[in-house]
């Protein structure tokens, strides 16, 4: 028997229009300045650990949940699992963790947090997810490492 | 009142104080964790451990000043550990390097004959050990662990070492254990926000949490990285996650057991307002009062006791040097040379090891 999900019938929301990006990318005489909505394509995709669903279509994530200071190499993440005791909010946050750490120059700090109030154990997550020796030791955990990578596939053209 | 009263008025002697980069040493496949200076013949090698997995060996080439860039990568230690080495830790006498690593083991290697050869491996955490220290005779070991635990090994003849005691009293991940530069002392800080003083009890193996540092009233809001002693002992100093430093203070006689054990180290000063981001290293020179403190936000600071200070007695510290970008990533661990107190070793999650020399006049011992 398949274990019973945590939330068996989520809201599904409609996907955002796409925009693409201007040619800065390619051209190594423009500095290559990252904004939301570039953070928002790398993550958007992620799938949810528990559903056929990208994090875009659950709203765990969305443009306003991103802020970023380009000068100051720093992204914030603040993320919504869609139920409150959502076992899953970890591996979310790994996820969205990973997805960053391949996508994202080296110079940027990144700190991931759950939505206030939207979590049973908020505080305690946030902590675990911004200690980066316990993520570390996580991504040196294969089962949590399978886990966190069958999020990652979607994202991945 | 005198507006000038709050500004610094009295020079220090360390102000003006930089650093200089004597030189990089690449090699790590991946974030660097810690560095140790071995502890002995003039301390021209240093350890390093790293999420590769391996522990690196770095020997200046005799001859030359050790503040000159002559450092070169002598051995490779690849077979201990198959998972992140977090910690290293040499005997005092520098003829044994322990590893603590995630793998859940200690790793032990000894170094004779100019060679390293991997002698032990104990088990007995539950998951991820995450540092490793010798007392100042180098007859007991103390570990820590992911698993909440500290534990203390006795060191036996013949490379054997035993577990006399497992200590239990966090109620998290147990991030640092440090003795006491010269008593059975010992420190431990945590994810619990808490720093706990463990003593024998009596006469052997009996260990217990004599004190513990922290919330309500005093201490760290968040997790504890790391702690420091200064050269007599009867000084630490601690780093958070709060991006605070906090020094704590023993006027009480620390090797008579008799004294209220409970209350022997208390909370002197908070340095607060420099970081931006985690702090995770702290070491105090076992050579003057300089404090270093490495970062996440990719800088390395240094402290040292202000001048003009000491009112009351409070006791104030005043930041002589921010080095920007001592990394191009978080600076994971900060160390003195234990001869030269101009040399400083720091660790990168840029892979990378850097070895620093203070330019400028140093405070008076």
């Amino acid at each position: 028997m398949a274990p019973a999900l945590i939330n068996a019938n989520p809201i599904v929301h409609e996907k955002k229009k796409r925009t693409s990006k201007p040619q800065a990318n390619y051209n190594d005489a423009i500095p290559d300045v990252i904004d939301e909505l570039e953070i928002f394509d790398h993550v958007r995709d992620i799938t949810d650990p528990e559903h056929p669903y990208s994090l875009e279509q659950l709203n765990v994530v969305t443009e306003d949940s991103i802020f970023v200071d380009d000068a100051k190499n720093y992204v914030k993440i603040t993320f919504t699992p869609t139920v409150q005791h959502c076992s899953m909010a970890t591996i979310i946050g790994l996820s969205l963790r990973l997805k960053l750490l391949r996508c994202l120059p080296p110079r940027f700090k990144v700190d991931i947090f759950l939505a206030p109030g939207s979590h049973s154990t908020e505080a305690a997550i946030n902590k675990q997810l911004n200690d980066k020796e316990r993520v570390a030791a996580a991504f040196e955990n294969p089962n949590l490492v399978d886990l966190v990578e069958k999020c990652l596939v979607s994202t991945e053209e | 009142m005198d507006a000038t009263a709050a500004l610094p008025t009295s020079p220090s002697a360390t102000k003006g104080v930089s650093l200089r980069l004597v030189q990089e040493l690449e090699g790590h496949e991946d974030r660097v964790w810690g560095v140790a200076w071995r502890p002995c013949d003039g301390s021209s090698i240093l350890a390093s451990c790293s999420g590769d997995q391996t522990v690196r060996i770095w020997e200046h080439s005799s001859g030359s000043s050790p503040s000159s860039a002559a450092w070169v990568c002598k051995a490779v230690l690849d077979s201990s550990h198959n998972r992140t080495v977090r910690q290293i830790s040499w005997s005092p006498n520098g003829n044994l390097l322990a590893s603590a690593s995630f793998d859940a083991t200690i790793g032990m290697w000894e170094y004779v004959g100019n060679e390293f050869s991997f002698i032990a491996s104990f088990e007995g955490h539950e998951n991820e050990v995450k540092s490793v220290a010798w007392n100042s005779a180098g007859t007991l070991l103390a570990t820590c662990s992911r698993d909440k635990s500290v534990w203390i090994w006795e060191v036996l003849p013949g490379h054997e070492f035993e577990c006399v005691s497992v200590l239990n009293g966090h109620t998290q991940d147990v991030k640092m254990v440090l003795w006491h530069p010269s008593l059975d002392i010992l420190v431990s800080t945590s994810y619990d926000n808490t720093i706990k003083i463990w003593t024998e009890e009596g006469d052997g193996d009996d260990w217990h949490c004599a004190q513990t540092l922290g919330p309500p009233g005093s201490g760290h809001t968040s997790t504890v990285w790391a702690a420091s002693f200064n050269a007599t002992g009867d000084c630490m100093v601690t780093c958070s996650d709060d991006l605070t430093l906090n020094i704590w203070d023993s006027s009480a006689d620390l090797s008579s057991a008799n004294d209220d054990d409970s209350a022997k180290w208390k909370h002197l000063a908070t340095i607060s307002g420099y970081h931006d981001r985690t702090i995770y290293s702290v070491n105090w020179s076992s050579l003057n009062d300089l404090i270093a403190s490495g970062a996440g936000d990719d800088c390395i600071r240094i402290f040292s006791k202000s001048q003009d200070g000491d009112q009351e007695g409070s006791q104030s510290y005043e930041l002589v040097q921010k080095h920007e970008k001592a990394h191009t990533a978080d600076v994971n661990c900060v160390q003195w040379h234990p001869k030269n107190p101009r040399l400083l070793a720091s660790a990168g999650d840029d892979g990378i090891v850097k070895i620093w020399e203070v330019v400028g006049d140093l405070p008076h011992v």
